[in-house]
């Protein structure tokens, strides 16, 4: 029998991103699509929110899939089967709201696809048909084609320098779809700020609803410290109480990607300080 | 201390009343802001003993009113002036569970301290310094015992939050023989008094100590589970006989004044809890970060407010300015916790509330307008309401704020448990007397229910929830 918070398997899905397979039972059990965990690798670490990109409750297993950006995930991406979380908290945050709306077109950026699947799959089921438009920056960033595939309908892909499906960005392709296939009835856009807020621009003269999920810097993810506070239709409001899914033309992404580069210069020292006591580390095994 | 005790024993009451309160020993201000290392040092064995036979052992003590859960207070400084320690905190915690907490961090001066006869004549005795040096003797010399349990009920009762209500009553419903599970949402015990409530106040290793008694005691903790998502109260009432809510504080409140949103503005629970629950003053050894605070305004005038306050100034701010909108008289912070802020260079700026912040090309404030005030009629709390001067507008260079005006009461509970009743302010309606809500098995107390209050009133009423579970779990009457 595993261990809570064990690590089942850590595999590589594409350069810097890795997939993680983790016993949690509880969480998998009653968690549901649009929910995210707060993680702690050991009692010096940092608390940080990763969606649930999937879950299996016979099993009692959790899918994270995360981008390596800074120490904390750094650090993940070398724990191995067999190691254990120190924390795991959740489910958190309020689930996507599934209704069968129609035709539900999806757009996921870069890591922000691993987001996007749990929703696609949940809105699958109730029914809707999915279009999906997937963007990466190049081939090899492309995560989870194969799962997208097997819960939409429709999948278009494009890359930035054109390595694979069209090059462009992904507002192009949306934009394709629209002219082409007229209005759907609901979008539902997961990724780097910038994409969600053009995104929505794209989406503004047609009127279309559309869907963001944020994330802002977080502690608790309880509602109590106010530190994942972001400003939707001019209130404040915090995401991991109130979202993270928030209608996407009220929110102030300029806002939210200020707030995001607050830790930037201490982010950097101790990205840096990890990766040199690991190389320490490493070359000592050997 | 037999010794030092026995020097008291020919006193005449002349000669006591005019004992001088003893002061208590602390850390030098230069040297105290420079560390996270508790500030006042605690009694030695001597000073104890002699502030203890200040204490005139008044037939009628006005003191025992003053104390929201009424400790026999002349009776445990009856103990100590006779250098029987080990009586003292057997006699103290048949009434607080949790002295080494209290002593510490009650207002006394409001309290126990504002009802002694001695007040009037000199300097109330130092009560809560007394209990303070009773606990931590009673841990520093191992002596802790684990209070007798009543023999196996049965009966299963889940506690949710584990800040001083949540172990007050997970304490007494475990000596009744329940079995306890105590959930909470963060990877620490102890709410407030962890996470909020900084270590030069309340060290940590104390509210550990508390914590481990209660485990050794029976009570199962359950770390980083929150009720509400996983799982729900009426899931926790198909296996619990009856569920306890002590969830405290929620959201924080903002002003709603423009600029609010820049970042370097903290809320003081975010401020705080990166500070006191993650470490980050410790960054990069502990790898939660906190900004380089350097000119900082705390907005506020509470205790919250100066633990925020003391804490930017350990984390190396170059000015720390209180901005508060009332005068001194209203600030609703310990006259001491004021007085060593100042001690410690906090610069106080009274009758100025804030009006708007801007921030720099990053979107990181750089400074706050203030408006002078002054004051007005009375308002509906009975203190003078503050009100604008017009045209006093001024500018402030900061680069970091703390907002600390408050709290609304955690909403997790309330928003998953739909037939539970909520007041005005999202507080879960309870009655102190018994902590029952209108759920039936429900019960609940401390700051979700009274708002902001204080430990030991978290507590008392805690206590008295714990009397109502019990009688519950014995007659299922509602
Ligand atoms: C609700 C939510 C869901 C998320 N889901 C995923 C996911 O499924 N996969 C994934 O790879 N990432 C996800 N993230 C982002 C992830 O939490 C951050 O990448 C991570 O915290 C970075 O930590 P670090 O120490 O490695 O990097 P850091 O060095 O701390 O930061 C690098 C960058 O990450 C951002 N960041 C830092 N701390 C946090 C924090 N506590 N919360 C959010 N962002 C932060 C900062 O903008 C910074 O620029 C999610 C964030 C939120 C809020
Ligand atoms: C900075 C600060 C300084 C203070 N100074 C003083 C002082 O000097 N003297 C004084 O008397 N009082 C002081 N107070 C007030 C005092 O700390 C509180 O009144 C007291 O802690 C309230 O106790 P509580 O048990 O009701 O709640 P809390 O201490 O808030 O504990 C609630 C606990 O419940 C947990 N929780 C919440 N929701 C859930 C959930 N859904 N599932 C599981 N767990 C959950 C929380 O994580 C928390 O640990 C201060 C408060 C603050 C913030
Ligand atoms: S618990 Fe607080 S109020 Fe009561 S005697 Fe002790 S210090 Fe005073
Ligand atoms: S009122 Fe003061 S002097 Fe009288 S018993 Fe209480 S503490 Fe002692
Ligand atoms: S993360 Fe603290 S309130 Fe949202």
């Amino acid at each position: 029998m595993p261990q809570n918070n064990e690590i089942l398997e850590n595999m590589r899905i594409a350069p810097e991103v890795n997939r993680y397979r983790i016993y949690a039972p509880d969480i998998a059990n009653v968690r549901r699509a649009g929910q995210f965990v707060i993680i702690r690798i050991d009692d010096h670490g940092e608390r940080i929110p990763l969606t649930i990109a999937d879950a299996d409750p016979d099993r009692g297993e959790l899918i994270l899939i995360v981008q390596e950006v800074g120490k904390t995930t750094a650090h993940l991406a070398t724990l191995k089967a067999g190691d254990q979380l120190k924390d795991i908290i959740g489910p958190l945050g309020s689930p996507t709201h599934i209704n069968n709306f129609g035709t539900v077109v999806i757009v996921g950026g870069g890591i922000g696809i691993a987001p996007c699947y749990p929703i696609a799959k949940a809105m699958k089921k109730a029914g809707n048909h999915i279009v999906t438009i997937l963007g990466a920056r190049t081939k090899d960033l492309l995560i989870m084609e194969d799962e997208m595939r097997k819960t939409s309908d429709e999948v278009n892909i494009c890359t930035d320098d054109g390595s694979y499906g069209a090059k462009g960005l992904v507002t192009d392709l949306l934009k394709n779809y629209i002219e082409e296939q007229g209005n759907p009835d609901l979008c539902v856009a997961i990724g780097p700020v910038i994409m969600m807020k053009f995104v929505v621009e794209t989406l503004r003269p047609y009127q279309i609803p559309v869907i963001v999920s944020l994330n802002p810097i977080m502690i608790d993810g309880t509602g109590m410290c106010g530190g994942c506070r972001v400003e939707v239709g001019g209130e404040t409001k915090f995401v991991c109480v109130d979202g993270p899914e928030f209608d996407g033309y009220a929110v102030n992404f300029d806002l939210l990607m200020r707030r995001l580069t607050l830790y930037r210069k201490q982010e950097h020292e101790a990205y840096e300080l990890f990766k040199r006591s690991h190389r320490c580390q490493i070359e000592a095994e050997l | 201390m037999q010794e030092i005790a026995a020097k008291f024993k020919e006193i005449t009451p002349k000669e006591r009343v005019k004992i001088p309160r003893q002061p208590m020993p602390q850390q030098h201000p230069d040297k105290r802001v420079k560390n996270f290392d508790e500030v006042p040092l605690g009694y030695t064995v001597e000073q104890a003993i002699t502030e203890a036979n200040r204490c005139i052992q008044c037939k009628k003590p006005s003191c025992i009113d003053g104390c929201p859960v009424h400790i026999n207070i002349p009776e445990f400084i009856e103990f100590i002036a006779k250098g029987n320690f080990q009586r003292a905190i057997e006699s103290m915690k048949k009434y607080n569970m949790l002295p080494a907490i209290c002593g510490r961090v009650c207002p006394q001066e409001e309290q126990c301290e504002a009802t002694c006869v001695l007040k009037h004549r000199s300097e109330p005795v130092a009560i809560g310094r007394l209990e303070r040096f009773i606990a931590d003797w009673e841990r520093d010399h191992g002596k802790i015992a684990l209070p007798s349990l009543a023999p196996p009920s049965g009966k299963k009762v889940a506690v949710v939050g584990s800040g001083p209500a949540g172990l007050t009553v997970a304490t007494d419903l475990r000596r009744s023989g329940h079995e306890v599970t105590m959930f909470e949402a963060f990877h620490a015990p102890g709410g407030v008094l962890f996470y909020g409530i900084p270590g030069f106040r309340l060290p940590k290793r104390i509210v550990w100590a508390e914590v481990k008694i209660l485990q050794k005691m029976g009570v199962e903790l359950k770390l980083s589970h929150v009720v509400g998502k996983l799982g729900t109260v009426d899931s926790l009432l198909e296996e619990y006989g009856a569920v306890f809510i002590g969830t405290g504080a929620g959201l924080p409140y903002f002003m709603g004044i423009p600029g609010e949103n820049l970042t370097g503005i903290y809320s003081a629970n975010e401020f705080l809890t990166r500070n006191n629950l993650m470490r980050a003053f410790e960054f990069p050894t502990y790898d939660t970060p906190i900004v380089d605070v350097g000119r900082v305004a705390v907005i506020g005038g509470g205790n919250v407010t100066m633990d925020s306050a003391r804490t930017a100034l350990r984390l190396g701010a170059e000015k720390v300015y209180n901005i508060y909108r009332r005068s001194r008289v209203e600030m609703p912070a310990r006259d001491e916790e004021i007085e060593r802020a100042e001690e410690e260079g906090v610069i106080f700026k009274l009758l100025h509330n804030p009006v708007r912040y801007s921030g720099d090309e990053n979107g990181r404030v750089k400074e706050m307008e203030c408006i002078r005030m002054e004051l007005g009629e009375p308002d509906e709390s009975g203190r003078r309401r503050p009100v604008p001067i017009k045209g006093s507008e001024f500018t402030i260079d900061v680069d970091t704020v703390v907002v600390a005006i408050g709290n609304s009461p955690n909403p997790l509970i309330p928003r998953t448990t739909p037939d539970i009743k909520v007041g005005s302010h999202g507080n879960i309606e309870a009655d102190t007397e018994t902590g029952k809500t209108s759920k039936k098995g429900v019960f609940a107390a401390g700051d979700i229910v009274l708002g902001a209050a204080t430990v030991i009133l978290a507590m008392g009423h805690a206590r008295n929830a714990a009397s109502g579970i019990n009688e519950y779990l014995q007659t299922g009457k509602w």
